[in-house]
């Protein structure tokens, strides 16, 4: 019977001691320097304020939020409106063809995504691939900006999260029940209503998983509008990049995090109520 | 028509996915040091590679991280999945809520985070606070992944197993295990797959001593790329698909004997 | 005097402050065949946990073969258990998953070979020593674990529900099967179960559980024939209930008011105004009996069921439904009839209430 609390012990510490070293205690000290004040010299004073969190709704800083939050919004809207026709239409496919596709939708995640955007460089800058090939055609006089612009950015954004969009709506599909559709095109219902009235519906849960694996990386994905945005423009990753690397303001730096924690637990919290399960955000199945 | 209309669509986005790739290999076999133009054909630059030592110690670091963690993510995971899965104790539902957090908040959350706690601590950034931060972000999805398999198993059959005079030790070892396996290589890819996808968490925690080839690439967009960098990541793609095609070809072996019993 | 081979005392389990398990004590000779049954929730799937080592015992005793195991590890318990789900090991052969416990007491591999053989041919799966579990049907998957458990010789084979997985006709075949297996081998088993058709059928002695405690431990026959009370009358078997108050008591017979009625008994040592309860079983219900006098009463057949074997009959007696059952398929009664109802007078269970209604 002693033996028995020596293997507990063995199967729990391991997972009490990660939880506690590793996400509780850094989460909470990062609640804790919120709360501080900076010096000069990119230190902190022990002393308690709230002041970060004020300063956060500085006009300056909200507008960072408002456009984060549209930039996140968007990618979202478009790699929704690209995913849902494309996992259709593996759907379609016969069971070890979807497997094969399937695979090779994660081939491009095993290249690291800094340096997929780095491809996208090669691609979009001025004298780039796609510019390249369009002036030699002719199709252009002039080279388009296709990169440090919003447009960049998107295309960025898009191409790094969309397997996250695509893997969950996939899975979801796959439970529709085929002859429910065929019953709906039966009774004479459009494409357009089979889609809205029966596809959509039950894929639902996948759409918010995958909405919700694309949205809170989009707005710290700081590399992306680094890289494809030239610097110029500002998410919250690049945000809290800053107040932590450059401006050296831990503690605003962290009231921004604890602020974007906050919003990412709102969207859980929806996701719960509309019935999403917890362990399928890790993309396990 | 509608079949064709389907399939253009399906090889657009593929090409969309797989066109920055294909271009980054492209021109590792480029004669001209811009990536710009084709010039012609050449092996040049991957024989340069082997002289370039940032480069390469880069790669080194990159393949040290993602395989070390992976280890020990699994290892500790599994382990772990197993404890959550099979013991009860007083704040098992916060330590099942918490494990969720690397899983969800945004990486850049969890990488000032860490940073934090590792100045805090006075450890010093470099190789063991970059492999700390990748197991961190690594455990959730290797428990959540073995956990699924868990929960599909029979309790009786360790009940059986212990009942026949196996130890518990044997019981982990000889029938847990090896019934755990599908979900422990499906959480081992999903581990190294993010340990080598990450950028912003090894951003915050690698330090200057431990850049990984994500890191360089990211220092050297700045001042310029030169194409041997590009044979670097069409050698690393390679050995990635060459262990993806395998796997792929096992599992569906494996699913064709499964679909035909 | 047959050798006790298990012996139970004070047994109590509680989870929490729930308790399951009410001071059981029991001893179980060699070789017997002993049901545990009850519904579920009575904690006879728990006793059997604890016999195993499977669940710690809160309080009481328990010896294998005059030996205390009360604390022992499950490995250390001369008894094998079989459980409902067979829990085979998905990823070994017939062959391994046979050969285990011997493989864990690192008996020769040569020897656990052989004896691998003989217990094939013991539950008759010759030649299957090379499939997986999952290419066996359930009877065949039972086969294989009762052959699993059987294969370390345990003094006690514990059977937890091992049929209720398999349809009816397999579960039959396999009740025969299993009855067999017990008597060449001449070991022990405990059986648990829910079903009061295959305790009856199997069961050298059956112990009847209700809320942790015994109600009764008899055999088949005894249980069923002369249950010590209601609850043992109902759960084994169908019965027809009437309650009265006794009336008058003579040398020989009792009589009892039941409702508006006046029923006879034999008399036993009932005393006026005591509350009984008279209990009659379906097949001792007589139907048109002539030449009767005492016990009779009139009733309408509503409803006449045929089952190939045996019809049954729901008559209704004023208020009450009878059940009456009879061999044969002459279909001599329909529905609508109205006939006469009636019993041998030692045929009727009678019970005090008050022995058992606190």
């Amino acid at each position: 019977m002693k033996s028995k609390k020596v293997w507990k012990f063995f199967f729990l510490v391991p997972v009490i001691l990660y939880v506690t070293l590793l996400i509780a205690l850094p989460l909470l000290y990062i609640l804790f320097i919120s709360f501080l004040k900076s010096d000069y010299y990119g230190g902190m004073i022990s002393s308690f304020t709230i002041q970060n969190y004020i300063d956060v709704f500085d006009q300056v800083y909200v507008s960072v939020f408002l456009k984060s939050i549209a930039i996140a919004g968007i990618t979202t809207l478009i790699c929704i409106l690209i995913s849902y026709p494309f996992v259709l239409a593996i759907s379609h496919k016969k069971p070890r063809t979807q497997k094969i596709l399937m695979t090779l939708v994660m081939v491009p995640f095993l290249t690291n995504s800094l340096i997929r955007m780095y491809g996208w460089l090669v691609l979009l800058r001025k004298s780039g691939v796609i510019n390249q090939v369009l002036l030699g055609i002719g199709v252009i006089e002039e080279p388009l900006s296709l990169m440090y612009n919003t447009f960049g950015i998107l295309v960025g954004m898009v191409y790094t999260l969309l397997p996250f969009m695509i893997l969950p709506l996939y899975s979801s599909i796959s439970t529709v029940d085929n002859r429910l559709l065929e019953a709906a095109s039966d009774l004479g219902a459009s494409k357009f209503k089979t889609f809205f009235k029966i596809i959509v519906p039950q894929t639902l849960p996948g759409l918010f998983n995958g909405s919700l694996m694309v949205f809170t990386p989009a707005l710290g994905y700081f590399f992306i509008t680094d890289i494809l945005g030239g610097g110029k423009f500002m998410i919250l990753g690049n945000l809290i990049k800053n107040q932590f690397l450059t401006a050296r303001n831990w503690p605003f730096g962290a009231a921004i995090s604890i602020v974007l924690v906050l919003v990412t637990c709102v969207f859980i919290f929806l996701y719960r109520k509309l019935g999403g399960k917890m362990d399928d955000l890790g993309g396990a199945s | 028509m509608k079949k064709i209309m389907e399939n253009l669509y399906l090889v657009l986005v593929f090409l969309f996915l797989f066109l920055p790739i294909a271009v980054l290999i492209l021109f590792s076999f480029n004669t001209s040091k811009l990536n710009i133009v084709f010039q012609g054909f050449t092996f040049h630059w991957y024989f340069d590679l082997f002289q370039n030592r940032t480069l390469l110690e880069a790669l080194f670091h990159t393949l040290i991280v993602a395989g070390v963690s992976t280890v020990i993510s699994v290892i500790v995971g599994t382990i772990s999945a197993y404890g959550l899965h099979k013991y009860s104790f007083k704040g098992k539902n916060l330590i099942n809520g918490l494990l969720y957090i690397p899983v969800v908040i945004p990486e850049i959350v969890l990488g000032i985070a860490l940073l934090s706690v590792y100045t805090l601590l006075e450890l010093e950034l470099g190789l063991f606070t970059l492999i700390l931060a990748h197991i961190c972000f690594c455990i959730p999805f290797v428990i959540i992944s073995v956990r699924s398999v868990l929960e599909g198993m029979d309790p009786h059959i360790e009940e059986v197993a212990s009942d026949l005079g196996a130890s518990k030790f044997q019981i982990f070892t000889k029938i847990v295990i090896p019934m755990l396996m599908p979900g422990i290589l499906s959480g081992a890819q999903l581990a190294l797959t993010l340990s080598l996808d990450d950028v912003v968490i090894s951003y915050f925690t690698a330090g200057p001593g431990a850049n990984t080839l994500p890191l360089q690439v990211y220092s050297m967009i700045k001042t310029g790329i030169t194409p041997d960098v590009n044979a670097l990541i069409t050698i690393m793609l390679g050995i990635v698909f060459i262990i993806l095609t395998i796997s792929t070809v096992v599992q569906l072996r494996r699913f064709k004997k499964e679909s035909s019993v | 005097m047959k050798k006790v081979i298990l012996k139970i005392e004070g047994l109590k389990k509680s989870f929490g402050s729930k308790e399951v398990i009410k001071d059981f004590d029991l001893n179980i000779y060699e070789g017997e065949f002993l049901t545990l049954l009850g519904s579920s929730g009575c904690g006879k799937t728990t006793i059997l946990r604890m016999i195993a080592g499977l669940d710690s015992v809160t309080e009481g005793h328990i010896y294998i073969d005059e030996k205390e195991v009360t604390t022992l590890d499950p490995k250390y318990r001369e008894v094998n258990t079989i459980f409902q789900n067979y829990a085979l090991f998905p990823l070994m052969t017939v062959e391994e998953n046979i050969g285990f416990g011997l493989k864990m007491k690192k008996v020769d591999k040569k020897v656990i070979k052989q004896r691998v053989q003989e217990m094939l041919e013991l539950v008759h799966l010759q030649g299957y020593e090379k499939r997986m579990p999952k290419e066996l049907s359930g009877g065949e998957q039972q086969r294989v674990s009762i052959a699993r458990a059987l294969i370390n010789k345990p003094k006690v084979l514990l059977l937890d529900e091992p049929l209720s997985a398999l349809d009816q006709k397999l579960r039959k075949s396999m009740q025969l099967e299993l009855k067999q297996l017990q008597k060449k081998l001449g070991i022990t088993f405990i059986y648990v179960t829910h079903s009061q058709d295959e305790a009856l059928t199997m069961s050298d002695r059956i112990v009847l559980l209700k809320d942790g405690k015994i109600e009764q431990v008899d055999t088949p026959i005894k249980i069923y024939e002369h249950p010590n009370s209601l609850y043992t009358a109902q759960f084994l078997g169908e019965s027809n209930l009437f309650t009265g108050t006794v009336s008058v008591v003579d040398e020989k017979y009792t009589l009892v008011n039941v409702d508006d009625q006046v029923l006879k008994i034999l008399s036993q040592k009932w005393k006026v105004d005591d509350s009984l309860d008279i209990i009659l079983r379906p097949e001792n219900i007589k139907i048109d009996v002539k030449n009767k006098q005492e016990n009779v009463l009139e009733g309408k057949i509503v409803e006449s069921i045929y089952d190939g074997a045996s019809t049954k009959l729901m008559i209704r007696v004023q208020k009450r439904l009878i059940s009456a059952m009879y061999l044969g398929n002459d279909k001599l009664y329909s529905k609508g009839q109205v006939v006469s109802v009636s019993w041998d007078i030692e045929d009727a269970i009678v019970l005090k209430r008050d022995v058992y209604e606190k």
